[in-house]
């Protein structure tokens, strides 16, 4: 079932173009890797595909129920620094509020999927801890943990290995393998393509403002 | 100490005191937290000015000073979140020049009886029955709104971006929130004056994040932390005969070095 489609879309910042045509769909349980250059486009993509910037023409049509706020977004840097005083519960919680509508309380179903995400993630225990005295691996899941809070179809994750060691990439790849067999589909930048934990089965290229996609073998065939 | 309040002008102190108390420690949990602490400083300036201009052209401060401020606010607050210029710079232009402009309107106007010290320090015991409605319905917005929208503002706050990605409005309330700020600042430099009414945005925060480590605990500390702050500087002021806004700043700093030795205790 096709779950996302981008129809000639074209983005903009001020007057600057920076993706001149995307055009791709992805189906339910894709994996598609973002990659390209720096500065080639590829957070204004998804940023374009989340609605956080408005298309200078094009549309993106999102697949029978798939709402715009219903998508998990990891950005790449949060801005925040370590010691806000939050615990993880509060954080994963907030990824709830795309479900609220107007109401001003998070529901007990909404408590339930947040704890369910953090079941998922294996950071249960860590419901009460606070974000400052988290570790890099489990600060990311806790901020991933929050996506799926917000999404049950579709997660767009930006470059979320930065700043994570070894150990922690690794884990983190598994647990997205893990939710990607799960049926979840899943957008992720990465310039980890070559990586021994390679992971995804498509590949969404941004050259020149264009943006083509692939499967992933096909790709880095072509790039032997 | 209750013999104080069988003064109508110390019951209208208390009242207005303590809704500006619990409306600065609201609004500063955001600012600080946004890293937009010295946007209370700024703000506060410009109120300076817009008092100063109003007075001097013979019309009511605070009805100049409360839409000045809101505007200046709005624009603060999206200048601080452009990549194109640096929040901190927007600030000092807008501080310097409201200051200036305040300054150079009092040193020219002629006849006019203009009392500067209540403006740069506060008169709260000149607070008058007006200021008290408007204090409360203020304090009646702000715990309003805190309380209804207590979880998107905790999103805004953390994430902005994430908040957007599932469809808050963070426009609308960055526009909310640069009006209360305004009105808490305006309000408030009754009670502590243009030059120290940021300290009551601030510390309340500062203190409560050494104290609680989790966000309903900020909140709710920092509250807790203003109210008896405030009412302990008073209380003192009164005692003691002391400026009653320098004397609550004092007893917020007094706390803030408390919490910050607690905290070094705990870590130990």
């Amino acid at each position: 079932m096709t779950l996302l489609t981008l129809k000639k879309l074209r983005l903009k910042y001020g007057e600057q173009t920076i993706v001149k045509d995307a055009s791709f769909s992805l189906e339910s349980g894709d994996f598609a890797c973002v990659v390209g250059a720096n500065g080639s486009g590829k957070s204004t993509l998804i940023k374009g595909i989340l609605g956080l910037i408005k298309p200078a023409e094009g549309e993106v049509i999102y697949g029978e129920d798939l709402d715009r706020t219903k998508i998990g977004y990891l950005p790449q840097d949060i801005r925040q620094d370590a010691n806000f005083p939050a615990t993880v519960e509060e954080i994963v919680l907030s990824g709830c509020l795309g479900h609220m509508k107007t109401r001003p309380f998070y529901c007990r179903h909404e408590k339930q999927h947040a704890a369910e995400s953090m079941k998922m993630l294996g950071i249960e225990n860590l419901a009460k801890k606070s974000f400052s005295e988290l570790s890099g691996g489990q600060r990311q899941k806790t901020l991933l943990a929050r996506s799926l809070s917000a999404t049950k179809q579709l997660l767009i994750l930006d470059e979320p290995s930065n700043n994570l060691d070894y150990k922690s990439r690794k884990e983190f790849y598994t647990a997205l393998k893990k939710l990607n067999g799960n049926g979840l589909t899943i957008i992720m930048i990465t310039h980890d393509l070559d990586a021994d934990d390679l992971i995804g089965n498509k590949v969404i290229a941004l050259e020149n403002g264009t943006a083509t996609i692939a499967k992933i073998e096909e790709y880095l065939e072509k790039y032997k | 100490m209750i013999e104080m309040f069988q003064y109508a002008f110390m019951q209208r102190a208390l009242i207005v005191g303590l809704c500006i108390a619990i409306c600065a420690a609201l609004v500063g949990i955001s600012l600080v937290l946004r890293k937009n602490s010295m946007i209370g400083d700024g703000l506060s300036h410009t109120a300076f000015s817009a008092f100063a201009l109003a007075t001097v052209l013979g019309l009511a401060p605070l009805y100049v000073a409360l839409p000045v401020v809101i505007i200046a606010s709005f624009f603060v607050l999206r200048l601080s979140q452009s990549k194109k210029v640096h929040g901190d710079a927007a600030i000092a232009v807008l501080s310097a020049s409201s200051l200036a402009i305040g300054t150079f309107a009092i040193s020219v106007s002629k006849g006019v009886n203009i009392d500067l010290n209540s403006y740069l320090f506060g008169s709260i015991l000149s607070a008058s029955w007006a200021d008290v409605s408007l204090s409360i319905a203020l304090a009646a917005v702000v715990i309003g709104l805190y309380l209804f929208a207590y979880h998107r503002i905790f999103a805004i706050t953390f994430d902005e971006e994430f908040a957007k990605s599932v469809g808050v409005k963070t426009g609308v309330y960055d526009a909310i929130f640069a009006a209360i700020c305004s009105c808490t600042v305006v309000l408030g430099m009754r009670l502590l004056g243009s030059l120290l009414i940021s300290s009551l945005i601030i510390f309340p925060t500062l203190t409560a994040m050494r104290l609680a480590k989790n966000f309903k605990g900020v909140v709710f500390a920092s509250v807790v932390i203003s109210v008896v702050a405030f009412l302990l500087g008073l209380g003192l002021s009164y005692a003691l005969a002391t400026p009653t806004g320098a004397t609550v700043v004092l007893v917020n700093l007094a706390v803030f070095i408390l919490a910050l030795l607690f905290g070094k205790t705990r870590k130990n």
